[in-house]
């Protein structure tokens, strides 16, 4: 069976968190809860010449969910057994059966696993399956007004748009082999070697 | 897929009972990644936790329940710059979820409607806690915010009482209906009170607005018309884009701006950002960024120009046959001896030539990157030069509009294929949508003032005259008395110098009645005496079309039923027609639903003669009727082709580098007749630098549509309201990221929390307009709300709001 992947183009992404809304408003997700989010990266610095300020500064967005892993390292951790991976990929958590131990959310190097403090239940992206079963877009893809998000079998994805999988500040993807294509933006590859920063903690 | 079916089914009986193995929570540790990851640095906001999620399986599974209906309906208007489909699910009476356009293909000739943050969030409005549900009678001072819950009867008799006590003191013009968009369709907003008043004998009327002032007077001084700009398919034909001052991604200046942009870059149009910020839309559309000094724009297009003179870049043929006044040689007969665009430019008169140089002093642009854009935009053809509206609503405005528009012209961009004439771009061929089919009737009140100067007519109406923009009479004769804000937080939040302003409305010995008509308790609601609680627009009938743009009519049925008491605007003026006798000249027997179906048949006789009629567009169940754009129109073609025969609407029939009309207002300091820099009255240039260093723009948020949605928390948490400082501004005054600062100036002080944020300039904060004023007990704003630091003062030539003309100091606050 095929397995399902986010691509994201981060060459595109203009970071207005249309996804981040749609997708809170699909799975009914209250303040503080994100299963999607919209990473700001900024890098580079401002030099003064002569009075004058020019600069030489970059930023772009990086819109991640969960990746839904070839190696699900939640998956691995959880002491219950709660969380499962289907056929098709999508990793799931069974809400009976966890107990919110909150193991996979330190495990998890994307910060996809998000927590419902009231109900002391771990939560994440389950790849919106139900649309994905009626034939229909996850509620993000459908949503991205820049049509930089876009989903379907992981091998295809790499097929038409390359294997790249992490662009800072992801980590890299060998620890859990994540079901995600990127579309670098131009400067990404400065913020590798230039050390970049992440610059909207606080909206995360 | 059974598998998912079954956890979800867990999901909804999820129990609660499982204490027993909360004792694993105890075991907290890490992991391979603790302090690697994204995950390590996950932050938990201000409020330490992350709360419940409601109803985790609710909207998946209201597809299996038959009593779930999905309406396709317009995004509620507010005045942002799109007009989106939205695709709402109802259960039981309550809306659910909202989605986006779904419709399939999404080709660039008809593209998806696809709603922003705004719309995706509209849940949390639509549902919010503080929604007014009963009318509500002051019982405090002017203010104070305090009210009591009044009585429909009671409510609507207080304002026929008002306006006719009003009326019989000092006549129809002492009624205002101030501007306002907080709700902005053809059965929605401040018209349905402008249809009473009319038939009630008339009220003060007004002129522009506070987003297109200048840009709306100046663009006609060139081109004789606002219609400047091409179908936006056409962008894909565009080499060369110049975003100046334009923010798309952010502002949405016409659904799928920024959309039509970035597949122009993708079919190799180079496309670069001048902001002061770099914007969203510098960081997902431009391939560079160059950051501008706010209120410079126009020396910059001056140096532009110069560069292109003197390299000879300029289109000199299409300059010769299609313009006027560029040199001495095609100077207005009578004008010979006038100041022409390019003495100016060569400083010939002035002896300062507009160089790069020059204009690298007062831009902040380095001088090489000013040539080399000039040379660009000159060359790269076609090429658009598209005006954002910031930069108009300045201090002089009106001079970096025309100063874009000949830059266009010098570029021979005109008429083309991939070009742009500049200007305030209504489309072609026709001035894309109509505003307002919904009849008001006609004004018997032939006074107008500019919309901005409805505070000077409150406190010295009796003695204005054209001087300060009175059109229809030669003096106004009478102060405004009456003010019904419908849909409108511009009487405190959105109008400049909220200090003064609320001053202003605070005597009521001026204003003598004041009543708002509104959504939420806005901060101009705390101000009213009698607050009529208006419902959404998922709660009654309406009808938009695509704003600016646009080839669509979105249909808006009633979805839902409103909380409490609440009532339509339309439903509102028809009870308050009762009382004055007039409610079947009104409504002339229309529901709400009979006035969208007569409106359809208003855009079926003029830009849509195939729109279904309202009961086939409702059974549909489309929400939009659409014309795909296969060959998008050019504005000017026709002059392009033959300057003779298809002359402009302006005087000369000619592209007015040069205009005689504004040479003849004898004012060549403030409204000069070719376009030029001029120093604006607050600057970083002139003394009051010395105490208010630092340039305060008031951009756009996503988090709101002007001050409309700042209670929205899922649009709160995701932009948080912000001072936005440079590390180096920051950095001088002890100020670190997230710090709370004290932005001042002699108007007023907000205290807010700040993000030290490369993507600014150095110079220059922004504090994003339209947050709700919250005055503490000594008057300091505690919402960052800019208003308290922005200015009363008009521009010269439109009377057009100048609020991002703003100089302040920012200080670590002290509390």
């Amino acid at each position: 069976m095929s397995r399902l992947g986010f691509f994201f183009d981060a060459s595109a992404c203009s970071g207005c968190k249309a996804c981040q809304a749609a997708c809170k408003d699909k799975n009914g997700l209250e303040v503080g809860v994100l299963w999607r989010r919209v990473y700001e990266v900024q890098g580079g610095a401002w030099r003064n010449e002569g009075g004058l300020w020019r600069p030489d500064v970059f930023a772009y967005n990086v819109s991640i969910a969960c990746n839904h892993c070839e190696l699900p390292i939640c998956r691995n951790v959880c002491p219950t057994a709660a969380i499962e991976q289907r056929e098709d990929g999508i990793v799931t958590i069974d809400r009976a059966r966890c107990i919110g131990c909150r193991y996979c959310e330190w495990a998890c190097p994307y910060g996809a696993l998000q927590f419902d403090e009231p109900a002391n239940r771990m939560t994440k992206c389950d790849f919106c399956a139900d649309e994905i079963e009626a034939g229909r877009p996850p509620a993000c893809v459908a949503a991205c007004p820049m049509r930089a998000l876009d989903f379907g079998d992981i091998e295809e994805l790499r097929a038409r748009h390359g294997a790249t999988a992490a662009i800072f500040p992801l980590p890299a993807p060998d620890v859990t082999k994540p079901a995600l294509v990127i579309k670098p933006h131009r400067d990404a590859a400065r913020a590798e070697a230039e050390g970049a920063e992440v610059a909207n903690w606080e909206e995360i | 897929m059974s598998g998912f079916k079954g956890i979800k089914k867990k999901i909804e009986t999820a129990a609660m009972s499982r204490r027993g193995f909360l004792r694993w929570s105890s075991f907290v540790g890490g992991s391979a990644f603790a302090g690697r990851g994204l995950a390590a640095r996950l932050r938990r906001g201000p409020g330490g936790r992350k709360e419940s999620v409601r109803a985790a399986a609710s909207a998946a599974s209201v597809q299996e329940d038959a009593a779930v209906r999905v309406v396709r309906t317009g995004c509620p208007s507010h005045n942002c710059g799109g007009r989106c489909l939205l695709k709402v699910t109802v259960k039981d009476g309550r809306i659910v979820r909202i989605e986006g356009d779904d419709r399939p293909g999404d080709a660039i000739e008809d593209p998806q409607l696809r709603p922003c943050v705004r719309g995706r969030s509209y849940l949390r409005r639509q549902y919010h806690p503080d929604r007014l549900t009963r009318p509500l009678k002051r019982s405090g001072k002017r203010g104070e915010g305090r009210f009591v819950p009044i009585s429909w009867d009671e409510a609507a008799g207080f304002l026929a009482d008002g306006l006719t006590r009003i009326k019989a003191a000092y006549g129809n013009a002492a009624i205002f209906v101030p501007y306002g968009t907080g709700s902005y369709n053809q059965l929605n907003g401040r018209q349905t009170a402008q249809r009473l008043l009319n038939l009630f004998g008339g009220s003060l009327g007004f002129y522009n607005s506070y987003s297109w002032a200048a840009i709306s007077r100046a663009t006609p001084t060139v081109y004789g018309t606002s219609v400047t700009g091409n179908q936006r398919q056409d962008w894909l034909n565009a080499r060369y884009i110049l975003m100046w001052g334009w923010n798309p991604a952010e502002i949405r200046d016409g659904t799928n701006s920024e959309y039509f942009v970035h597949k122009a870059r993708e079919r190799g149009a180079r496309v670069v950002c001048v902001d002061p910020r770099m914007t969203l839309s510098a960081v997902a559309l431009a391939d560079e960024w160059i950051p501008i000094r706010p209120g410079t724009d126009a020396a910059m297009m001056s140096a532009m120009a110069h560069v292109m003179i003197v390299e000879n870049l300029y289109d000199a043929a299409f300059v010769r046959s299609h313009c006027l006044g560029f040199d001495g040689t095609q100077m207005p007969a009578g004008y010979e001896g006038a100041e022409s665009y390019k003495d100016y430019i060569l400083g010939t008169r002035d002896g300062t030539p507009k160089t790069p140089a020059w204009a690298e002093a007062i831009t902040g642009v380095p001088a090489a990157t000013i040539a080399r854009v000039a040379r660009e935009y000159a060359t790269i053809k076609p090429g658009v030069l598209y005006q954002g509206y910031g930069m108009q609503r300045r201090a002089y405005g009106e001079q970096a509009v025309r100063a874009g528009c000949v830059l266009a012209a010098l570029t021979g961009n005109v008429g083309v294929p991939g070009g742009w004439a500049s200007g305030i771009a209504l489309q072609a061929p026709d001035g894309g949508p109509f505003w307002l089919v919904f009849p008001t009737g006609t004004n018997p009140v032939k006074a107008a003032i500019p919309s901005f100067l409805w505070t000077e007519a409150v406190l010295r109406g009796k003695d204005m005259g054209p001087a300060d923009g009175v059109t229809g009479v030669d003096r106004l004769g009478t102060d405004i008395k009456l003010i019904w804000a419908v849909a409108s937080n511009a009487l405190i939040n959105q109008h400049g110098n909220v200090n003064r302003t609320a001053r202003i409305l605070a005597d009521e010995s001026l204003v003598e009645i004041l009543v708002v008509q509104d959504n939420f308790l806005t901060p101009t609601g705390r101000f009213a005496d009698l607050v009529l609680p208006a419902c959404t627009q998922f709660e009654t009938w309406g009808l938009e079309d695509g704003w600016k743009y646009g080839d669509e009519v979105l249909l808006m049925p009633k979805i839902v039923e409103p909380p409490g008491e609440a009532l339509s605007d339309y439903a509102i003026c028809a009870k308050v027609a009762e009382r004055l006798g007039l409610v079947e000249a009104y409504t002339e027997g229309r529901s709400e639903r009979d006035w969208v179906a007569w409106a359809i048949e208003q855009y079926r006789k003029t830009r849509f003669p195939d729109i279904p009629d309202l009961d086939a567009f409702e059974a549909s169940n489309a929400g939009v009727y659409s014309v795909p754009v296969t060959r998008p129109a050019v504005a000017f073609a026709d002059f392009r082709r033959d300057p003779v025969g298809h002359p402009l609407p302006t005087p000369s029939g000619r592209v007015e580098i040069f205009s005689k009309a504004l040479h003849d207002l004898g004012r060549p300091d403030e409204i000069p007749a070719v376009p030029k820099y001029i120093r604006e009255w607050e600057s970083p240039f002139g003394p009051e630098a010395a105490r208010f260093p630092l340039s305060v723009i008031g951009h756009h948020y996503l988090a709101r549509v002007h001050s409309t949605m700042d209670n929205v928390d899922w649009l709160i948490e995701a932009f948080p309201q912000r001072l936005f400082i440079n590390p180096a501004d920051a950095e001088a005054r002890g100020v670190r990221d997230g710090d709370e600062v004290r932005v001042f100036n002699d108007r007023g002080a907000t205290v807010v929390r700040c993000r030290v944020t490369k993507r600014i300039m150095p110079g220059v904060v922004a504090l994003p307009q339209g947050a709700w004023w919250r005055p503490d007990k000594d008057g300091v704003d505690r919402a960052g709300s800019v208003n308290v630091l922005s200015s009363e003062r008009w521009t010269a030539l439109a009377f057009g709001n100048a609020q991002h003309t703003i100089m302040a100091q920012v200080e670590k606050a002290r509390t």
